[in-house]
């Protein structure tokens, strides 16, 4: 009997033609493309491609998406003189800087990071229609919401880090640069400039949800496919109709640690953690300079940062000394 | 897809991946090393074959044979001396000597026109050749950098930054900025030689190493109002920061204690040395090296018949001082070798401005 579980699968299950969907509302368009098969889709997940629905929420934000990539690109190839093999070769180090800290919240010079200001725009428009596209597609089948609301966590920490803060701040020039290595470099100095956001126990809280969601994901991942040879990846029908896939699932984890999630409360289990990353995140982030400047003082002032013995002797600032250069 | 295509598939993706990890990514072995209280992370990281090289390429020369302090003074003996007219005749042809092999460049040296390098043989006490009037300022300069808390007992001599060269290796200059673009300039977002391959600033010496803008960016206070340093600031910092742990060989626990960067009480030591040696960078540049940049704007590749070596930055600026130019990668220049005890004639540079040190070009 041929096996269906893998990502490489042996066999491809297809119908004798592909899928067209389920019938559309009377405000939808109709889907675009004749539905095809991909051998090479099917190795990974379903073979079918198409039919695919924009509509006038996915155009725009593909549109205001190319646009917000255009201008970036644009900088960055504009900043290396035009020159498409350094574009290349500097890619990772290229960016668009937001406004220097002097412009405050007012429109700079484009060349100032006024461009910085359109990408993001268009960016986070695009972001947006994206979000009611996903919510929009998730309502018209019947489904619940729960990926665009899963996104729009996503959302909310783009837009502390982007939007939010930086006006809370009272400066564009709190957000964050786009580009690859610039933008991890804004990550250290900004954890440097507050002081060490390790100590900020929303950052904390995030990074719990973080690694516990891979940690999830990695359960809940293998003990489905563990399940396999009983069926254990049909694990919607196993939690209506509990079957021995799902009750060797559960006794397993009860031998291993004493409880098990359900078949049921696992997908419930993983999705609040990845929703908690982003928004414990964003609230960490949003403290950052605004209620808390340096994390680390925060952190002894509220008796949670240990103190340890140091094997040198005390070292002075020297700048504190009476008569000392500056 | 049949057999054959997938294993091509793979060898070419085996060959694209090890084309990118194996220059990517430094060899093993790599030891670690504890300098502070257990599980706080105070950790010297090192990689005992790489550090095998820079260690090999930081060896002292052997000294000269020392020489008798006897006789009469040099200012006596000589016209024009005026630094190291306290020495003796046999110091003074030492120290001549010495500084010869450590500064002319090797073919001027092997072609036995050392001393003309710097003097119109002619008429030694002359101070028409320009390299004499700069390396009686650099003689200054090494009185100054022998007398800073940095440098200790150790001490400096020609050779800790020249190496044989005119011009030392590790130097820095203004760099060329593009009005093109669609941005103005930035100062970072390209790869950065200055701040270890990073995409922080590009030059983070000029702000901190000949000018003294504030270093300092950390709050020191839990709650917001009282700083005002921006995360740019922040970024040119931090580019000064790892100049100086690629120039020294050293993470950024060798003088900070991670946890709180700012916080003097918990760092090591080391800190009060590197708090020193960026004054001491800083008033080097200032007061010795940028004041020399007419000399070396009349003569940009240096004294006429000696190879051509280049005196100034893309800019125009004089080449200037670093960490690195002393240090080379090791924490202690030349490994620590204490050579100016081999040079006593280095400590009795006289003090006092040097009169005709005219800084014009003749």
């Amino acid at each position: 009997m041929p096996e269906y579980q893998n990502i490489f699968t042996r066999v491809q299950v297809r119908g004798p033609v592909p899928y067209p969907g389920v019938p559309l509302g009377p405000d939808n368009d109709a889907r675009d493309g004749t539905p095809t098969f991909v051998h090479l889709f099917g190795k990974l997940g379903d073979a079918q491609v198409g039919p695919i629905y924009l509509g006038y929420t996915g155009l725009l934000s593909i549109l205001f998406g190319f646009i917000a990539f255009e201008i970036i690109g644009l900088n960055m190839l504009a900043s290396v003189n035009w020159d498409p093999v350094q574009f290349i070769r500097q890619l990772f180090w290229l960016a668009l800087e937001p406004p220097p800290p002097q412009y405050g919240l007012r429109f700079p010079p484009m060349r100032e990071g006024g461009w910085w200001l359109v990408a993001g725009f268009f960016l986070t428009l695009s972001m947006l229609l994206w979000w009611v596209r996903t919510y929009r597609r998730a309502r018209e089948l019947g489904m619940g919401t729960h990926v665009a609301w899963a996104f729009a966590a996503a959302i909310w920490l783009y837009l502390v880090l982007g939007f939010i803060r930086p006006i809370a701040m009272g400066s564009w020039s709190e957000a964050v640069p786009f580009g690859i290595f610039p933008h991890l470099d804004w990550t250290a100095a900004f954890s440097i400039r507050y002081g060490n956001l390790f100590y900020n126990p929303f950052h904390a809280l995030s990074i719990v949800f973080l690694y516990g969601s891979t940690l999830l994901f990695a359960m809940h991942g293998a003990t489905i496919l563990a399940l396999g040879r009983y069926g254990g990846e049909r694990e919607i029908e196993l939690t209506l109709d509990r079957g021995t896939a799902a009750e060797r699932g559960g006794l397993f984890w009860r031998w291993c640690m004493g409880f098990n999630a359900s078949f049921e409360s696992i997908h419930r289990w993983a999705w609040w953690f990845a929703v908690l990353c982003p928004i414990t995140g964003g609230i960490g982030i949003l403290l950052t300079g605004t209620v808390v400047d340096n994390w680390y003082l925060w952190a002894v002032d509220r008796h949670f940062a240990p103190a340890y013995q140091m094997p040198w002797p005390p070292t002075p600032d020297p700048a504190a000394m009476q008569g000392a250069a500056r | 897809m049949n057999n054959t295509n997938i294993k091509i598939a793979i060898a070419v993706t085996g060959l694209v991946l090890a084309a990118i990890l194996v220059p990517t990514f430094e060899r093993p072995p790599v030891q670690t090393s504890q300098n502070g209280f257990r599980g706080t992370g105070m950790e010297h990281v090192v990689n005992p074959r790489l550090r095998a090289t820079t260690v090999a390429a930081n060896q002292a020369p052997a000294a000269l044979d020392a020489a008798d302090n006897d006789g009469d003074r040099a200012s006596t003996l000589y016209q024009n001396v005026q630094l190291l007219g306290d020495l003796s005749n046999a110091q003074f042809l030492r120290i001549m000597q010495a500084m010869t092999e450590w500064v002319v460049p090797q073919e001027v040296r092997d072609a036995g026109n050392g001393c003309a390098y710097c003097h119109n043989i002619e008429n030694m006490a002359s101070d028409e050749v320009y390299t004499k009037v700069v390396s009686r300022r650099m003689l200054q300069m090494v009185r100054t950098i022998n007398n800073h808390p940095h440098v200790g007992q150790n001490g400096v001599t020609c050779y800790t930054c020249h190496r044989g060269r005119a011009v030392p290796a590790e130097v820095w200059s203004t760099l060329p900025m593009s009005r093109a673009g669609l941005q103005a300039p930035t100062g970072q977002n390209q790869p950065s030689r200055a701040s270890a391959g990073s995409s922080l600033p590009l030059d983070p010496f000029t702000p901190y190493l000949l000018q003294d803008r504030p270093i300092r960016v950390i709050s020191g206070t839990s709650l917001p109002g009282y700083n005002e340093s921006s995360i740019q600031n922040t970024e040119w910092t931090y580019g000064l920061m790892m100049h100086m742990s690629a120039g020294l060989g050293v993470n950024c626990t060798f003088c900070h204690n991670s946890r709180s960067f700012a916080d003097w009480a918990q760092s090591p030591p080391q800190r009060t040395t590197a708090w020193h040696g960026i004054r001491m960078v800083r008033d080097v540049n200032m007061t010795y090296i940028e004041p020399l940049t007419p000399l070396w704007q009349a003569n940009p590749n240096g004294p006429p018949e000696s190879p051509r070596q280049v005196r100034l930055g893309a800019m125009g600026d004089a080449l200037k001082v670093n960490c690195a130019t002393c240090h080379r990668g090791v924490n202690r220049p030349l490994n620590g070798a204490p050579m100016l005890q081999d040079y006593p004639e280095l400590r009795t540079i006289r003090d006092g401005p040097a009169r005709s040190a005219a800084l014009a070009p003749q």
